[in-house]
């Protein structure tokens, strides 16, 4: 973790909070026009639906301005992070993002096997064996596990359709 | 004296050699249940519960009941090794149970969790057993006002702790409020903040969050920093289990503080969660070493942990006495009451005497077991953290997906899940506190709600939360943990000044 | 030409309709059925769905295991969508109660009782009228006139969910009465029934079955029951009172009559194989000793209907529905 040392290149520990600051301030805004289509008095009987989370959402916008001038008057101009390792988490997330995209078409266990089997050929560089073993493996267990044991049925694509399970 | 020998009574049924076993096989479904995210306890009870139709009540009930316990120590689990909370009340475990694990401590956390748990369980069924009857009539003084007093006391138990900037805190706390003000708002019976999806009538479930946030979070962060889990260095022999326990009595304060709340919590019923919150936050301002919780701090998994297991089993007593569930679980083991034909209520104790100390005295036995498993266990799961990350990370991103979608059958929240993954990554990095804002999911409906129901039956009137002696008294508590520092610094000056 | 070819159409429709009549018994689940539940656990239509699941299994009543899953959100509004949107899937039955009419009325939830197969309705929910035993009230004119003498919103009636069942009766109560109760909407009938108990609301309109144990325990007291005459069961249950001895509302000057429909439905375009099959399920889960045993114990109503009766019946019921929260201003307005 030297995100400071100087030969490293990346985007700066200030342009990324600044942007989270400003995303945390949308949601605020949401929250707002939410409540404010729920009603936001105070009815005879107390507080109406939109009471509260219009006030959440006030707070979450007005703490996020406090927070934004912190971060723009703030002495860290460190790095969030260098793009080496960015690319790493980044390795994970686009993966998992397919992989959870994919469970509503291929099911979970085809979509599981393949990004187990891929995550540990790619960065484990795992052999072969030890791959199929274990990207095979873990759905079959969870398969008895989930749907046998606990009857939890967990989504299902055209394999496991035709093999009729 | 007549509940000693009902009580004997009782452990004469618990040990039939039927009710022995049927209550090994409910504690290791159990602990599998805590482990696996997603399966909680109520669902895994809810789930086994038509098996145990064929079985006497009294069985039916032991099993189910074990499973329970067997939960509440398994969720611990992931907490410490993995960061992720299997269970609402499993989540102030991680803040010092997954520091500890890191530092190669998995080992000592595990064995800590475990027995403070059994400690909680233990004094809880002791009070059952004493005081059942005067208990049960405390909990009838719970009205809204009182359980909106006991929710402001957990929040202020709690704020105020965190190292991060106050207006950090404050937004994350908030956004937490917002995310559980989504979906249905159960006092107009109104949508509120869905936009017209129908995937967030529903709202924002708390351990979607918290897999994302934690766990996903976590492994986000093992990936920048590179394929290393950190902790793989752990002790895996039983020895350490001895040696954790050469140093718990020094706790014992803690220990005890922590059964009491946990024991309040669930006879009112507020519950396990708001239990072990108020207990981390608490210890954290009167413990010696409160100034270095969230570094991995033996006693910030004892407190929570202690009180989590207390609140857990004394939430039995609100259900048999009164039928009303102190927990999501009691819930699912009360309509299995029904279904038996037993009915629970204030004849339960008189009419079923053997049922009822049937099952109390098969909350001893059933700890004890419990304790024992998972105790014999450490080693194996603190052996799970030497499995190489390139394995044990996809694995357990599949197991978050399968745990987000079993919340309620539903693709969209596992995509939620991730997002929020993502999303706990960068908040972290930029240091923002996840403990509020996941606080504020488990807790912010349920608190809204209480707030509105007594201001419904004050017409309005905000002194109905002073209105009679225990709702000032807890809210005059609450009031003190809020602006605990500027006490604590008044009475300095104060002492300052005498001198 | 024209002729013969219309006669053999009408052969062979004539013929499929009676292989569609052969094969009626033939159908049967493939795979796990998904039993919905559109409320949370513990609930009373997750009791029963579970003691039903519990039937089935013990007695084995199907090849394939039945798997009851929750789905409450949006006061169940989730658990209809899923079904409505499970079109052809014919693995997928749900149990209703009232917010099969109140839900979409109340919020606007996009979703009709005509988007779902109905298969059977297999009991009715009674309403009975409580109050704490300890408060002098013995009849409903002792309460009402209580009502009447307090200032208007004082006297607190519990309830389960808002602009649901229990809060439409509290209206319908008003109008009969010329009262004006304070509603508080709790999340389960169990804590209602407490919540009576230790005084902090003044009656309520619970279940039998969510109340029957304070009521033996001498905690509370029921009043009426909003049915048209009193429930069946003639076994004393607490102090040498049985269900059968509460008067109904109607006989003690209280028009309102509401029953709660504990009904069947499943996912759309279900074929008459499929709904006979599972007809010909719950019929044999009637005929058990438990499911006698659950009825009992809840006091239902256990009318049984399958086919046109039963959709005339809801059909009916969601005309009454509309009516009902119209007058009480339940309707959503577009938030």
């Amino acid at each position: 973790m030297n995100t400071n040392s100087p030969e490293a290149a990346g985007p700066t520990h200030k342009t990324v909070e600044a942007g989270i600051t400003l995303l945390i301030a949308l949601f605020g805004v949401v929250v707002i026009i939410g409540s404010l289509k729920a009603g936001i008095n105070w009815g005879a009987e107390g507080p109406r639906a939109g009471f509260f989370p219009f006030y959440v959402g006030l707070f979450i916008v007005v703490s996020s301005a406090i927070n934004l001038r912190d971060v723009l008057r703030g002495e860290n101009d460190g790095l969030f992070a260098e793009w080496g390792q960015l690319r790493q988490v980044m390795s994970v997330v686009i993966p998992t993002t397919i992989y959870v995209g994919a469970i509503p078409f291929t099911g979970l266990y085809v979509a599981s096997m393949i990004f187990i089997g891929w995550f540990m050929r790619w960065l484990g560089k795992y052999n072969w064996l030890t791959v199929t073993a274990v990207a095979i493996g873990m759905p079959v267990v969870t398969y008895f596990i989930f749907e046998r044991w606990f009857l939890v049925p967990l989504p299902k694509g055209p394999l496991e359709e035709w093999l009729g399970l | 004296m007549e509940e000693l020998v009902n009580l004997f009574h009782g452990f004469a049924v618990a040990l039939q050699p039927f009710n022995i076993m049927v209550m090994l096989v409910g504690i290791v479904l159990g602990v599998v249940i805590g482990v696996l995210p997603g399966l909680g306890g109520a669902n895994g009870v809810a789930i086994l519960l038509p098996l145990t139709f064929s079985m006497p009540p009294t069985s039916a009930i032991i099993m189910l009941s074990c499973i329970y316990w067997g939960a509440l120590f398994g969720g611990a689990i992931t907490s410490i090794l993995f960061n992720i909370p299997g269970e609402p009340w499993s989540v102030a475990t991680t803040f010092d149970g997954y520091p500890m694990a890191q530092q190669g401590k998995a080992g000592e956390a595990l064995t800590a969790a475990f027995t403070s748990s059994f400690v909680g369980a233990l004094f809880a069924v002791i009070m059952i057993t004493l005081v059942a009857p005067l208990v049960a009539n405390f909990a009838l003084q719970f009205g809204p006002a009182e359980k909106f007093a006991v929710y402001f006391l957990a929040f202020c138990s709690f704020v105020g702790l965190s190292k991060e900037p106050p207006f950090k805190t404050i937004a994350a706390m908030m956004m937490g409020f917002a995310l559980a003000a989504v979906g249905l708002d159960s006092i107009t019976g109104q949508l509120r903040l869905t936009f017209g999806f129908t995937e967030l009538l529903n709202g924002f479930d708390f351990l979607i969050a918290v897999i994302g946030l934690f766990g996903i979070g976590e492994i986000l962060l093992t990936m920048e920093e590179g394929l290393n889990f950190r902790g793989g260095n752990a002790k895996i022999n039983l020895r350490v289990v001895l040696q954790t326990w050469k140093t718990l009595p020094t706790y014992w304060m803690t220990s005890l503080r922590s059964c009491v709340i946990g024991c309040w919590m669930g006879i009112t019923p507020a519950g396990a969660t708001p239990a072990s919150f108020m207990s981390y936050g608490i210890t954290k301002r009167v413990a010696k070493n409160g100034h270095n919780f969230g570094n991995g701090e033996i006693e910030g998994v004892i407190a929570p942990e202690t009180a989590a297991h207390a609140a857990g089993t004394a939430a039995l007593l609100p259900m048999l006495s009164l039928g009303v569930p102190g927990s999501p679980t009691a819930a699912v083991l009360l309509g299995g009451l029904l279904i038996w034909g037993l009915q629970p209520g204030p004849m339960l104790f008189v009419e079923q005497k053997e049922f009822v100390w049937g099952l109390i005295a098969s909350m001893y036995l059933g700890n004890l077991v419990g304790l024992v498993v998972v105790l014999t266990c450490v080693p194996i799961f603190a052996a799970i953290l030497r499995v190489p990350f390139s394995i044990i990370a996809p694995l357990i991103l599949v197991l978050c997906a399968i745990g987000a979608y079993s919340v309620h059958s539903s693709t969209f929240d596992v995509m939620l899940m991730l997002i929020f993954g993502v999303l706990g990554y960068l908040l972290k990095k930029c240091n923002y506190p996840l403990a509020p804002l996941v606080l504020a999911i488990v807790l912010g409906d349920k608190a809204e709600e209480a707030f509105r129901q007594s201001l419904l039956g004050s017409q309005g009137s905000l002194g109905v939360f002073f209105s009679n002696g225990l709702v000032s008294t807890i809210m005059v508590f609450g009031l003190i943990a809020l602006f605990w520092s500027a006490v604590q610094q008044g009475y300095t000056r104060l002492r300052a000044a005498v001198a | 030409m024209t002729r013969s070819v219309l006669l053999v159409a009408l052969a062979s429709v004539s013929a499929l309709c009676a292989s569609g009549v052969a094969a009626s018994a033939t159908w049967e689940p493939l795979r796990p059925v998904e039993f919905i539940v559109p409320a949370g656990t513990g609930g009373g239509a997750d009791q029963m769905a579970r003691t039903i699941q519990g039937i089935i299994t013990k007695h084995n009543l199907m090849k394939q295991p039945m798997v009851v899953i929750n789905k409450s959100g949006g006061a169940g509004g989730e658990g209809f969508i899923d079904v409505k949107s499970s079109s052809g899937n014919p693995h997928k039955i749900i149990i209703t109660l009232s917010n099969l009419f109140t839900t979409p009325l109340a919020t606007g939830i996009p979703f009709s009782w005509k988007d779902l197969t109905p298969v059977a309705m297999l009991a009715l929910d009674e309403f009975v009228l409580w109050v704490n035993a300890d408060k002098p009230y013995n009849t409903v004119k002792d309460y009402v006139d209580v009502v009447k003498k307090s200032p208007a919103g004082t006297i607190k009636m519990g309830g389960t969910g808002s602009k649901q069942e229990d809060q439409i009766i509290t209206v319908a109560v008003e109008k009969a009465t010329g009262t004006k109760f304070t509603y508080i909407p709790y999340k389960g009938g169990g804590e209602v029934a407490v919540q009576l108990v230790g005084n902090h609301i003044d009656s309520s309109v619970n279940n039998p079955i969510e109340a029957v144990a304070q009521w033996r325990g001498g905690k509370l007291r029921p009043l009426c029951v909003f049915d048209g005459k009193p429930m069946a069961y003639d076994e004393p249950v607490a102090d040498g009172k049985a269900w059968k001895d509460i008067p109904s509302c109607k006989s003690q000057g209280l028009d309102m009559e509401y029953l709660m429909l504990r009904g069947i439905f499943m996912s759309p375009k279900a074929t008459k194989e499929q709904v006979d099959y599972y007809i010909d399920l719950f019929k044999k889960v009637r005929e058990t000793s438990e499911w006698r045993d659950f009825m009992k114990s809840g006091a239902f109503n256990t009318t049984f209907m399958t086919g046109a009766d039963y959709a005339k019946w809801v059909e009916v019921e969601e005309k009454r529905h509309q009516v009902l929260m119209k007058e009480a201003g339940f309707l959503n307005t577009g938030n």
